[in-house]
């Protein structure tokens, strides 16, 4: 799959992504803590963001309620900890589960109804709402006064038990966001793939062709949701305590979409870049409007550059920066 | 528990559902015709809550008698909106257009926040605390002159739509966009007027909306949420049944909380919610092709 | 103001530290950079710019009582809890040596990973969630009860009252906000209300959402439930809420008995003119006849006109006056030492009530105890500890409809 990538890419895009990756590789060494840690929240919403992109990109549905999915694989993995001293590395499959039944339920329940676009997106959203009030009164679940993890201070890193270091949960994530990434670009190469972006170019024309409909788009559902709850565990275990009132948000949602949205939704990059522009930009407008001793300016030019871009590249940041760049193969068009 | 409480529930839930049905036009209105989710939908609220108060700590002008002036504001506001911003993402698919609305919202949230503080504020009139007693009733006056008054702007919108020529051509664009714009009819500010009178709405909603509860910039994410149930429910794009949708919520909800318990309240809405979308996505008193 | 300033310029130290000797050593070694991190914009902003206020009157009342000086470092969380956790790792970056924050427990318990990872000290201002301190953490001190605390306070200071006024009533019905802290009080009175002995019994518990825009239902559900008295947990915008649905349903239970914010606070008492007058609230206070909260009181009244001395004050500049005392004992800005001389924190001059400021093995003042405060013509009076008390309690409450 690597190799098909790299087959169609361009010399100057190779190089790109190669020394991208390496600073990624090398960055804890590099940079301070503050920096990694940023680091770390950009790319957690590289990896969900990715997730995020299967739903819509392939399935051609737009979840808002995808906090759902990162909620209950956090609950999911915490509470097995925490009750049972079940590791995170076998609580993942069961938060795995509990996110791909969710998307199942809420995919069938959308295509089945044929609900679609924005109604499809209050579904979602329904659903994230209505789990998260239930889990605030779950008391087994800590209610709505938090569900908190342990900690210890670990001297070494313990990768079964999730416990450590930030520069072990940033390879984590760091890992996670690869792999992702890998899936996402194989699964578009695959048989599945074409299938989607049959179904997405043409929706009846694919139909008629005899492609199952049903069935790909729910696989498309299955792999966004569960691949957003292991974002969930590493979540979990990353920030030891989970608190309903929060976790099921739709607030907690849109910040999962934005990254994908301003970088490209559809693409294997946007995700990516879209997080690595987005939070930087909050840390640095945090920066920036220090002096000014006036709260609500920060938020004001983050939503202003966020307008900024939907208005002037409504495609996204990914398809502007890869003409920009001259990243196309010599041979034929965009990606 | 006395049948006197549930009466006391229901007709507090009535007036409520009322006023929350007002703000859901001004959504189910921009909805219908220009076919754009207004997620800034509860900042745009909150904003007219803010130039209420405004008028009543400047000039001491009741809430009530300043909505037409705030209404008038928020209608300007919506109409430059339309035809300088929003009207440029009409083609972007869903998402750009959530995220632009998204985004406005973050901007008027924190614009709220610079001029007005973090603090819940709100306007004291002094019937503020009295309740009309009839038998075992006791209505809240407050609620009853705020619910009037969504009864009245309701009616007015509903006339405008229906027996002046501009409404009749606004409804003419939400029916068939290029049936419209074959006969001649000037798309683009019909498009302005129609965000327009749905932030009007949203303004004659947050100048009664003040009257019952504290402003503060925050505030309006729930009430996008909220405005999103009642018009699913009722219909989108039906002005009768974002009424019917704010009453059935505001009568659920309180009884919900009678009868369960009150932080369930919303849980309740939710699933009524998810219900609707499944069994009559379009909605109570929508029609059904899209 | 000048949320960067340098507390003290080092020219004035001279005349007021000369007998302090460590002090003039420190004013050498510079002063100690203190990490302020609060909620200053999101839902919270409104209390994070309170506690701030705590901040703001701190320097010359800290110079003064002859401490060192702090240079603040602000941070805001934005009420995220990824935001608290990469803010202190940034003021960490800029060269705080110490942390103070952050009110909202689940953004603490954030700051705390960090704080215990860079074994840099962090001293909690308010946050209540019992889990926070039992962690085992080294490097975090909190000088504020957690919720147990607060209601064993609020029973005995309620049986207080009861004997005081020599009425009690029989039924209450307990009214609690469904979020963090009001679920944890709840949890709370179950097993805590039997030890106490006290003389009503709860007739209904009414939990209600947080977000909750109207709680007509909620005070119907109280009034018809024939309690005599109202027990609550709420937070500021609930409270007003409340009492207003209380005023319109011409209800007016015997007592309204608040165990948390909201009742008592400034904008409570602005916004509801002469009807927030007569609950008590049994919550974490200032000490009104301690020499330092008098002083503080004047700062306030002197920096915020119009803006009484309140529990978000007082803590945060003790958690300011824990730092700098500690900088003065360690007499280094080193991590460990400070933390070392936080545990040994003596101070019994303090502002809020009880004995005064010190940490048990866990890193928890178990000594701080709540006061009862009753809201008498505009003003919050405190009634209960008998030490502390300037008053005695205004029993029944007056009835709303005939203020």
């Amino acid at each position: 799959m690597i190799a098909r990538i790299i087959e169609s890419a361009s010399p100057r895009a190779l190089a790109l992504l190669a020394v991208v990756t390496l600073a990624l590789l090398v960055a804890p060494w590099l940079v301070d803590s503050y920096v990694l840690s940023v680091l770390i929240i950009v790319l957690y919403f590289a990896y969900v963001g990715q997730a995020w992109n299967l739903m819509l990109g392939f399935a051609g549905q737009l979840s808002l309620g995808h906090a759902l999915f990162v909620s209950l694989g956090a609950y999911t993995s915490a509470a097995l900890f925490i009750k049972f001293g079940v590791p995170p590395i076998i609580g993942v499959f069961a938060a795995i589960a509990m996110a791909v039944v969710a998307g199942c339920l809420i995919g069938y329940l959308g295509f089945r109804f044929s609900i679609r676009g924005v109604y499809f997106a209050l579904l979602t959203i329904a659903f994230a709402e209505f789990t998260g009030i239930i889990v605030d009164h779950i008391s087994w679940l800590g209610a709505s006064s938090g569900l908190f993890l342990p900690v210890k201070n670990q001297q070494s890193n313990d990768l079964l038990n999730l416990r450590g270091s930030p520069t072990m949960f940033y390879y984590v994530i760091l890992a996670l966001t690869g792999l992702a990434f890998a899936l996402c670009s194989w699964l578009l190469n695959s048989k599945l793939g074409l299938y989607w972006q049959a179904i997405r170019e043409d929706q009846e024309a694919a139909e008629a062709s005899g492609v199952p409909l049903f069935r790909y788009k729910m696989i498309a559902v299955a792999i966004s949701s569960g691949l957003t709850g292991i974002g969930g565990v590493w979540y979990a275990f990353y920030y030891n305590n989970l608190f309903p009132e929060t976790m099921f948000k739709t607030s907690q949602s849109v910040e999962i979409i934005l990254g994908s949205v301003v970088g490209g939704v559809g693409t294997l990059f946007g995700p990516i870049l879209g997080a690595f522009v987005l939070t930087p930009l909050g840390e640095v407008l945090t920066a920036a409007t220090d002096g000014m001793h006036l709260d609500g300016v920060k938020s004001f030019f983050w939503g202003f550059c966020v307008a900024a871009i939907v208005l002037f590249r409504p495609q996204g940041l990914w398809p502007w920066i890869y003409n920009v760049l001259g990243l196309a193969p010599k041979k034929e068009g965009e990606r | 528990m006395s049948g006197g409480l549930y009466l006391n529930v229901a007709v507090s839930g009535l007036l409520t559902g009322l006023i929350y049905g007002l703000s859901a036009l001004g959504l189910s209105v921009i909805f219908g015709v220009i076919r754009i989710v207004n997620f800034a939908h509860g900042e745009m609220m909150v904003l007219g809550m803010f130039a209420t108060l405004v008028l009543f700590r400047a000039l001491g002008i009741d809430p009530l008698l300043s909505l037409p002036l705030v209404a008038a504001a928020l209608f300007a506001f919506g109409y430059l909106l339309q035809d300088l911003v929003v009207r440029r993402v009409a083609h972007l698919a869903d998402h750009m257009q959530f995220l632009l609305m998204a985004s406005i919202a973050v901007m008027l949230i924190s614009v709220c926040l610079m001029l007005f503080g973090p603090d819940a504020q709100n306007a004291q009139v002094s019937y503020g605390f009295d309740s009309f007693a009839i038998g075992p009733l006791l209505v809240d006056k407050v609620r009853v002159y705020a619910g009037a008054a969504a009864l009245v702007v309701s009616g007015l919108l509903f006339a405008f739509f229906h027996y002046t020529p501009t409404g009749k051509a606004i409804r003419a664009c939400g029916d068939n966009y290029t049936g419209a714009l074959v006969v001649g009819l000037n798309v683009r500010r019909l498009y302005a007027l129609t965000f327009g009178i749905g932030t009007a709405c949203l303004g004659a909603a947050g100048a009664i909306m003040l009257l019952l509860v504290d402003v503060h910039p925050y505030l309006g994410p729930s009430y996008t949420l909220l405005a999103f149930i009642i018009v699913i429910i009722g219909g989108m794009g039906s002005l009768p049944g974002a009424l019917l949708g704010g009453i059935l919520i505001g009568v659920s909800e309180a009884l919900a909380g009678v009868i369960l318990q009150p932080s369930l309240k919303s849980a309740f809405s939710f699933g009524l919610l998810i219900l609707v979308l499944l069994v009559r996505p379009q909605g109570l008193l929508g029609k059904v092709a899209r | 103001m000048d949320r960067r300033h340098l507390l003290a310029s080092g020219a004035a130290l001279g005349a007021t530290s000369t007998l302090i000797l460590p002090t003039r050593l420190l004013a050498a070694a510079g002063p100690l950079k203190v990490g302020v991190i609060l909620p200053r914009s999101g839902v919270q902003a409104g209390i994070g710019q309170d506690c701030q206020r705590g901040v703001d009157i701190a320097a010359p009342i800290l110079k003064a009582m002859g401490m060192p000086d702090l240079q603040i470092l602000s941070g805001d969380t934005e009420s995220k809890v990824e935001t608290a956790r990469s803010t202190a790792e940034k003021l960490i970056g800029e060269g705080a040596q110490l942390l103070i924050g952050a009110f909202d427990s689940g953004q603490t318990t954030a700051i705390a990973q960090v704080a215990e990872q860079k074994g840099v000290p962090l001293v909690i201002n308010i946050a209540a969630a019992p889990q926070i301190t039992e962690q085992g953490y080294k490097f975090v001190f909190r000088n504020f009860p957690t919720a147990g605390t607060i209601l064993a306070n609020a029973f005995e200071q309620q049986n207080a009252i009861f004997k005081q006024v020599g009425d009690a009533p029989k039924t209450v019905v307990f009214m609690h906000v469904n979020d963090t802290f009001g679920t944890a009080m709840a949890g709370g009175i179950g097993k805590l209300m039997p030890k106490f002995n006290v003389p009503y019994k709860v007739v209904e518990t009414i939990p209600y959402d947080p977000r909750a825009r109207d709680l007509s239902v909620e005070i119907s559900k109280a009034k018809a439930s024939g309690a005599e008295a109202l027990l609550c947990v709420s937070r500021l915008n609930d409270a007003i809420l409340l009492t207003r649905e209380m005023i319109k349903q011409r209800w007016t239970p015997k007592a309204v008995m608040s165990m948390g914010p909201g009742w008592y606070e400034d904008q409570y008492l602005k916004t509801l003119g002469k009807y927030s007058d007569g609950p008590l609230t049994f919550s974490p206070w200032y000490d009104p006849k301690k020499k330092l909260s008098q002083t503080l009181v004047a700062a306030m009244a002197k920096s915020f006109p119009g803006v009484n001395l309140n529990t978000n004050h007082v803590f945060t500049f003790e958690a300011l006056l824990v730092a700098a005392d500690a900088y003065k004992r360690a007499g280094s800005s080193d991590p460990k030492a400070l933390a070392e001389a936080i545990r040994k924190t003596n101070i019994a001059d303090n502002s809020s009530m009880g004995p005064g400021i010190m940490f048990n093995a866990k890193g928890q003042n178990d000594k701080v105890v709540d006061g009862a405060v009753q809201n008498v013509g505009g003003k919050q009076v405190v009634v209960q500890p008998e030490a502390s008390a300037i008053a005695k309690p205004i029993w029944p409450m007056p009835a709303y409809d005939k203020r």
